[in-house]
């Protein structure tokens, strides 16, 4: 595999607003490397995800190198360096969810959403993610839709529980 | 001093040393991975891994300080298993196409297997990760990239730069740029002194091997090459001479037998170099002089990743820098022009080749500014490591050679010349003759060395007061010269920065892209001795005092050239042939 050029992401009608707010958050923090992952949640709240446009916006005001941003970006599954929908659903797929039918779960909503993880339905509404371990073992398999947790989840309730968004 | 013991030894060492040096000096070898002297030092491989009584885990000697009273085993069972483990984990995801890689028998990996007397391969995963990036300089093959990081510390400690960063978490981890783009797409200069510290095969230079012997094996074509200063006193350890060890004589005889036309000499152009940019240097300090705009300090443009850097990270200080050319493709471009001419050869019918200790040459040859009447000055350049590779593959037994010499008219050269390859070099090869230009005396130094410029320091300074000057220079009566020299990119940016505040105090500022200048480039030699710097810089001067001229102006093959052809230094034919301009790369990624 020879590595390729990528094409650039188009940018959001509001891209330099939102710049100005996350240059003014990092001015906030003293541009200090110690609170860039407390910088780089932010941003993320402020624009969505984090392209590379962001990145190196935040390496040139922080006067650190893309390489280490793009390094904590990429580390960290919080972060997204692509767009994401409008809801974001968390499958826990940790031990209790796993074994009590996380998979399943995860296997359903791609099915349902035509999506893989990490991926954004074509309209936008909805982003397919995994989580490690949501801390609701009690109610596995568990996921998550934005802030909101569902209970003991199996693949023939994933409709009417997404009909509601 | 503290006693500690190690493997039943009582040793004593001074406080504050790591274990591996506490056993190094007293006769035990630790083995070590990504440990490297004076550039990386992390514990990324876990390789010297040994065994303190009454610490909980295996401790690594490359970081754990030696205390007073410590118990250290460095042979247990603990440690020879933990590093076998070790060692076969990276085997596990390492593309183990030892016989077609061109580190076979020089790769540390290797090397580290038969010392842990490794003898199987238990580990298998399909997760090698086929990935090969080309840029212009220098070529990623991630399927042998061991995560050691060495390279991530020279490009963001040593270089400061930071394009390389370990991305990504647990197996899909890797070392690339930012999201995990190609090289050629990050702000990389190219200097490549990540690859002068990868122990395996995953960072090299671009080969331009296959394309140089084509030409040779062309009966049409004509073949010229050029070695540059350094290369003289790097490849002797390919064929294992002592580091610093001069090869002059042997190289060019080694040229001519690999079955090239003409074997001229990049020192030659280097003394042509310091005409153009002793000149261009007088003609602005003379026009601020006599109270004219023009741009100081000016600043050197030798080196290509050097220039690749500041085009990417300063561009607004672009008119800086002088406007010559490197000293090798004003040779290639003089060998198209006046050489062709001469000889009576079409300049599309001659290929030249430079030999560099370094790897942004590569990119430099590319630029579209290095072309002249439509064909490129240089067409390829060969790491000093890829000469020694064809001089080893054409059978040529590089010991045994009689010394030959640089064929004419691009051959002859001053010691100002050599210099150039050492940081410091270039500053004082100008400052010889712009002095004697101005005063119609030698400068004023024993071995004509400036003191204050000699050596491996990070950032050197002097000044020089001119005094009973020449009628034809009097403007410069009693000014005082104040000139700066930084090796390395983490230098360049502190004279940079000070330029951009506006408390720069300097006339003129030579920067080389590499640590210690081209002697330890991104093309040289790999060495394992701490004191490779030291050695090849004490072989450069050697040359340079061996000469019987030692200021570029007296070189009467240059003389003579400006008679014939250029007219004079910084002249309309110049302008043509040896001199550039530069482009704003800092939107380019």
């Amino acid at each position: 595999m020879t590595l390729t050029k990528k094409t650039p992401q188009k940018l959001p009608d509001d891209h330099k607003q939102k710049l100005e707010k996350i240059a003014e958050i990092i001015a906030a923090n003293e541009a200090k490397e110690s609170n860039l992952i407390m910088i780089l949640h932010a941003a993320q709240g402020i624009y969505g995800y984090l392209p590379f446009v962001v990145q190196s916006f935040i390496a040139d005001k922080m006067r650190i190198s893309v390489s280490k941003i793009s390094g904590v970006v990429t580390f960290y599954s919080f972060f997204s360096t692509e767009p994401k929908g409008k809801h974001t659903i968390m499958v826990c797929m940790g031990t209790a969810c796993y074994v009590r039918g996380g998979k399943k779960l995860v296997e359903g909503l791609k099915k349902h959403l035509n999506v893989d993880v990490a991926e954004t339905t074509e309209d936008g509404k909805f982003t397919l993610s995994q989580a490690r371990c949501i801390g609701a073992c009690g109610l596995a398999p568990a996921m998550m839709i934005d802030n909101t947790v569902y209970k003991a989840v199996t693949p023939n309730k994933i409709e009417s529980i997404l009909s509601k968004y | 001093m503290i006693e500690l013991t190690i493997n039943k030894k009582k040793v004593r060492v001074e406080k504050g040393i790591t274990i591996l040096y506490a056993a190094k000096q007293n006769g035990i070898h630790i083995p070590t991975l990504c440990y490297m002297e004076g550039v990386h030092k992390f514990g990324s491989c876990r390789i010297c891994s040994v065994e303190v009584e009454g610490a909980r885990t295996l401790q690594v000697a490359c970081m754990t300080e030696a205390r007073d009273g410590m118990v250290v085993h460095t042979n247990s069972k603990k440690v020879l298993k933990a590093r076998k483990v070790l060692y076969e984990l990276m085997l596990s995801d390492h593309s183990k196409n030892c016989l077609s890689c061109n580190r076979n028998q020089s790769c540390e990996l290797q090397q580290l297997g038969e010392t842990l007397c490794v003898s199987e391969n238990r580990f298998h995963t399909s997760s090698i990760r086929e990935q090969i990036d080309i840029s212009p300089s220098i070529t990623r093959d991630l399927s042998k990239c061991i995560l050691c990081r060495r390279c991530v510390t020279a490009c963001k400690n040593i270089q400061e730069i930071g394009v390389l960063g370990a991305q990504n978490r647990g197996f899909d981890t890797v070392i690339a740029p930012a999201m995990d783009k190609p090289l050629n797409d990050a702000k990389c200069s190219f200097c490549g002194q990540c690859v002068v510290v990868c122990p395996v095969g995953a960072l090299k230079e671009t080969d331009h091997i296959g394309r140089v012997w084509d030409a040779i094996n062309n009966p049409d074509i004509r073949v010229v090459v050029q070695p540059a200063p350094a290369v003289r006193v790097g490849l002797g350890e390919m064929f294992g001479y002592p580091v610093g060890t001069s090869v002059t004589g042997q190289m060019a005889a080694a040229l001519k037998l690999l079955g090239v036309d003409d074997v001229f000499d990049t020192d030659w152009a280097a003394d042509l170099t310091i005409m153009e940019e002793g000149t261009e240097f007088l003609h602005r300090a003379i026009s601020v002089l006599s109270g004219k705009k023009a741009v100081l300090p000016m600043i050197t443009s030798c080196s290509p990743g050097w220039i690749k850097y500041i085009e990417s990270y300063y561009p607004q200080l672009i008119p800086h820098l002088s406007t010559c050319k490197s000293p090798h493709m004003m040779l290639g471009a003089l060998a198209k022009s006046y050489y062709a001419e001469k000889i009576n050869v079409e300049p599309e019918k001659m290929y030249t080749v430079s030999i560099m200790p370094c790897t942004a040459k590569k990119f430099e040859i590319s630029r579209e500014e290095m072309k002249n009447r439509g064909v490129v000055n240089v067409d390829a350049v060969l790491t000093t490591r890829e000469l020694g590779q064809m001089i080893k593959q054409a059978g040529i037994d590089f010991r045994n050679l009689e010394g030959e010499n640089f064929d004419d008219p691009m051959g002859y050269s001053t010691g100002a010349a050599d210099i150039f390859g050492v940081t410091g070099g270039v500053m004082e090869a100008a400052v010889r003759s712009v002095y004697a230009i101005i005063t119609g005396r030698e400068l004023p130094f024993e071995e004509l060395h400036i003191p204050a410029i000699v050596g491996l320091g990070q950032i050197k300074e002097a000044s020089l007061k001119l005094e009973n000057v020449l009628p034809d220079y009097k403007m410069f009566e009693g000014f005082e010269v104040k000139i700066a020299v930084t090796s390395g990119l983490a230098g360049a940016k502190i004279l940079m920065e000070q330029i951009v505040a506006g408390t720069s105090p300097y006339h003129f500022i030579e920067v080389m892209g590499c640590p210690s200048g081209c002697i330890c480039g991104g093309g040289q030699p790999r060495s394992s001795d701490p004191d490779v710097r030291n050695k090849r810089l004490k072989a450069i001067y050697t040359e340079d005092e061996g000469k019987v001229l030692r200021q570029s102006h007296l070189n009467p093959s240059i003389v003579s050239i400006y008679e014939k052809y250029l007219i004079k230094p910084g002249g309309h034919i110049s302008h043509e042939l040896l001199h550039t301009h530069y482009v704003d790369r800092s939107e380019e990624c």
